[in-house]
């Protein structure tokens, strides 16, 4: 089958579907932050591909904004489970529930 | 049937096995396995890419995300000793959970894949080379590029701030 829009949409939307189910079953912080990844990065395949097959590069830049705040947000994140980890001494949200009633 | 599409069939096959190795690994819960996979996916994607075209973003993605996100993910589970994290089974009702929702979202996305008229826009023309997107980058985009650049230089403050020994 010839590979078009279409294609690349269903792998993007897979993807997508791949990174949702890991952060609603994986109970490990730094797993939820992979599985987040894998959702920018199925966001960052529709883009390129729209951009590809409709002619507009205002698209693949704003992939490229993506890549650069996800590269942020990973820093930020990562700092902040450094940190609770030696507060804690656990990754595993199961573990974080001092919030709750 | 060209070489380009059995290359698309070939990385996307690959890009979502590993992808779901990443999220369930039925041999390993160690999360450097998972990071590892994740780094076959971001370079399959960077295939996906290359074949869609967008060659700069193909080596942006992995110089970015295989040479420094997964590094840093690498430094973070290293630095912290998560032996006993890998002991621990995905409860039930969290895949259940899992399942029905990401169900239902993909009948949604099913369902507006096949309504939609994608045909009319089937000619693939655009061409993502570093010349077209700096000039569009420089030109018109040339706010939002400052402006992430003073979020990177946030986050850069943001992250020594938290990662001090001791922060009061």
């Amino acid at each position: 089958m010839h590979a078009g829009l279409e294609q690349y949409l269903a792998v993007s939307f897979a993807l997508f579907a791949l990174g949702l189910l890991g952060v609603i079953m994986r109970r490990n912080l730094l797993v939820i932050y992979m599985s987040l990844e894998l959702m920018l990065n199925a966001a960052n395949l529709a883009l390129v591909a729209f951009s590809r097959f409709k002619d507009n590069l205002n698209g693949q830049i704003l992939v490229f904004f993506i890549i650069t705040v996800a590269a942020a947000e990973v820093s930020v994140g990562l700092a902040l489970i450094v940190a609770l980890y030696r507060r804690r001494q656990s990754a595993h949200v199961e573990d974080l529930t001092s919030m709750k009633l | 049937m060209g070489i380009s599409d059995i290359l698309f069939y070939v990385f996307a096959a690959m890009t979502l096995s590993c992808a779901a190795l990443v999220i369930a690994n039925p041999f390993s819960r160690n999360p450097v396995t998972s990071a590892m996979f994740l780094v076959l996916t971001i370079v399959s994607m960077a295939g996906l890419f290359v074949l869609l075209h967008a060659f700069f973003l193909a080596a942006v993605q992995i110089l970015v995300y295989a040479g420094a996100v997964i590094v840093l993910f690498l430094f973070v589970i290293m630095l912290l000793d998560l032996k006993a994290e890998a002991r621990r089974k995905i409860k039930f009702y969290g895949l259940a959970a899992g399942v029905i929702s990401v169900g239902a979202i993909v009948a949604i996305f099913a369902r507006n894949l096949r309504s939609t008229p994608l045909h009319a826009l089937a000619s693939p023309t655009a061409q993502g080379g570093t010349t077209a997107l700096g000039l569009l980058l420089f030109r018109q985009y040339v706010l939002p590029f400052e402006v992430i650049s003073v979020l990177l230089l946030v986050a850069m403050v943001g992250v020594i701030l938290l990662s001090r020994k001791d922060s009061k």
